[in-house]
């Protein structure tokens, strides 16, 4: 046992070494901790945040959880992170929590996620869907389960849906903002907490019909059809553009992070937050987010400073 | 008489082609579960090996598939591993030394016993809600290497209580008359007889209980493993992620590469879990040689 303990310390050893060869051209003298935790979809936009603001800062330890939006409000609200990532506003209920443990905080947005419809490649006949069209489709106790019942001059093919599990920020926004009240949707369709199920079961049916969020779609753009959506001005389809700009409604969403007052008095914090904003925009759309217009970033800094 | 004889001929071919057949059946069912797992590796090493190299085991995490690594998961998974056998073997066997040797049978002990039975089938997030409740928060050990330890100590312990008091059930009786003969004590007859003869029994339960917490992911992230680690843990109280949840990460990402570095990382995984299987059971032969005389 002893034995073993010891080369299991030596592998340790080695591993660390090798580690601190790698960073041992430091740039900044920055050390501290930044605790960050909260929504998964989010997630991947900190998480690379976080890996380049290491290779400039590698002194600070940069920690990011994916406990969902709820679980990480949580745990902000008792004051065990600094950064709450979140795909929703915080609630009231989290408000209140956290003013009662004295945690003030800052809201700042940092990037837009369209969520996207989208059919089969074979799908012949959608060229566009209109916001009624995906209620009457969508909504809790809906008729429609064949194409022909959506627009008469469309193919009499069943419509198999797809969608994202209850417990996900995209099911609360999609049904919020399509049905009117969050949670509130049809209940026969495939489920997934996992976006890459449901593109593997639209590109698999030809009836099939799903929604998810934009990244999914664009690593999948040549084995999905994307479906423009009309809001009563001309049907959009989500791209770069009109995520950013606002011009696809009503499914683009927008992700938050919220920082603690108290931690962004820390100068790593406070340098971390700084960097989001300043290299976020960059960084993000590597990943399949969109940014936000331009001066809302700088507000964004404003209110740091 | 012949007649009989020809019946008695014809009832034994039967059983006997009986018997055939269910050797097939059984035959089948077993080589049904062989094939899958067979399929489920190959495809795995498949996506997984061309990921797998000394960049992947060295480097912390990366949006960039290429640069992406393990090594915190890796370093965390054996924090996790090193600490959660160290406290659940003491307080394991302790507890399974005291229940079959010390305890006198009553009704209390019975309820203990029962209760120790049920909870080893009690589902593992439950336990991940209880350590969140009382290591994390009650004992602000933080999201610690420590509490998740903590947590997961509690996850295997019933397993390993059982496996250790069948393990002590198991010395013969006659060996330990033989010890209170020779005017030792309980306590010297626990050390020198019983523990050494148990041995073998109760490292395999404890490694093997051990090994599959190391598999485990969902009580990890209640109690606040990380996703994104960008430091070496060095001491029990820092904050941590293991390879099971490094792995759900990356199949839930949307680029197929990242399905790759999610074989890769099962890979080492397995390898993590092979070795330690293969380390119980160099233990159990090794302390089987030294009981064998007696």
């Amino acid at each position: 046992m002893k034995r073993i303990l010891l080369v299991l310390a030596l592998i340790v050893l080695v591993a660390v070494s090798v580690i601190g060869c790698g960073n041992s051209e430091t740039a900044s003298k920055l050390t501290g901790a930044v605790k960050i935790d909260g929504s998964s979809t989010v997630f991947p936009i900190t998480e690379a945040v976080a890996e380049e603001f290491n290779r400039e800062n590698p002194k600070v330890q940069v920690s990011v959880g994916v406990s969902g939006t709820g679980g990480g409000f949580k745990k902000f609200a008792a004051g065990e992170t600094d950064i709450s990532n979140a795909s929703r506003l915080i609630k009231d209920s989290e408000k209140d929590a956290a003013l009662k443990n004295n945690v003030e905080y800052i809201e700042l947005a940092v990037a837009y996620d369209g969520i996207s419809i989208v059919v089969n490649k074979e799908n012949t006949w959608v060229d566009s869907l209109t916001v009624d069209e995906l209620k009457k489709l969508w909504e809790p106790g809906s008729k429609v389960n064949k194409w022909s019942d959506l627009r008469s001059s469309w193919p009499d093919t069943e419509i198999k849906l797809y969608g994202p599990g209850t417990d996900s920020g995209t099911f609360d926004y999609f049904t919020e903002e399509i049905n009117g009240k969050a949670k509130a949707s049809r209940s026969d369709y495939t489920p997934s907490e996992d976006d890459n199920v449901l593109v593997k079961g639209i590109a698999a049916d030809k009836g099939a019909l799903g929604y998810f969020g934009y990244s999914y779609y664009l690593e999948n753009k040549d084995i999905l059809k994307i479906v423009p959506i009309d809001a009563g001005s001309g049907a959009v389809s989500p791209d770069a553009t009109t995520i950013n700009n606002g011009s696809y409604k009503p499914l683009s969403r927008p992700l938050y992070i919220y920082v603690s007052k108290a931690a962004i008095a820390r100068p790593e914090v406070k340098e971390f937050v700084n960097f989001y904003l300043t290299n976020g925009p960059e960084i993000l759309q590597q990943i399949g987010f969109i940014k936000l217009p331009d001066n809302l970033y700088s507000e964004g800094l404003a209110k740091i400073k | 008489m012949p007649e009989k004889a020809f019946c008695i001929q014809k009832h034994d071919r039967k059983r006997r082609n009986k018997e055939k057949i269910f050797h097939f059946i059984f035959f089948l069912t077993n080589a049904v579960s062989i094939l899958f797992l067979a399929v489920l590796l190959i495809q795995i090493f498949i996506d997984g090996y061309k990921w797998l190299d000394w960049q992947f085991l060295t480097s912390f995490m990366s949006r960039f598939p290429e640069r992406a690594g393990i090594l915190p998961s890796i370093l965390g998974t054996i924090w996790i591993m090193i600490l959660t056998l160290a406290i659940s073997t003491i307080v394991g066997i302790g507890t399974a030394v005291y229940i079959e040797n010390f305890a006198t049978k009553n009704f209390f002990t019975s309820i203990i016993q029962t209760n120790i039975s049920n909870l080893a089938g009690v589902p593992s997030i439950v336990y991940g809600i209880l350590g969140l409740a009382v290591f994390v928060r009650l004992f602000e050990l933080g999201r610690s290497i420590l509490a998740g330890s903590l947590t997961m100590t509690l996850l295997v312990l019933p397993i390993i209580i059982i496996a250790s008091q069948e393990a002590i059930k198991t010395v013969p009786e006659n060996l330990i008359h033989a010890s209170y003969a020779l005017g030792a004590t309980k306590l010297q007859t626990i050390r020198k007889v019983i523990l050494p003869y148990a041995m073998p029994g109760i490292l395999t339960g404890t490694i093997l209980a051990t090994s599959r917490a190391v598999g485990e992911a969902a009580p990890l992230i209640t109690v606040g493993a990380l996703a994104y680690v960008s430091f070496i843990p060095f001491s029990p109280l820092d904050s941590f992620t293991v390879l099971p949840i490094q792995i759900f990460n990356w199949t839930s990402r949307p680029q197929a590469d990242f399905q790759g570095l999610a074989a890769a990382g099962i890979i080492v995984l397995l390898a993590v879990l092979l070795s330690l299987n293969a380390l119980a059971i160099v233990l159990r032969n090794k302390y089987q040689k030294r009981t064998e005389g007696l």
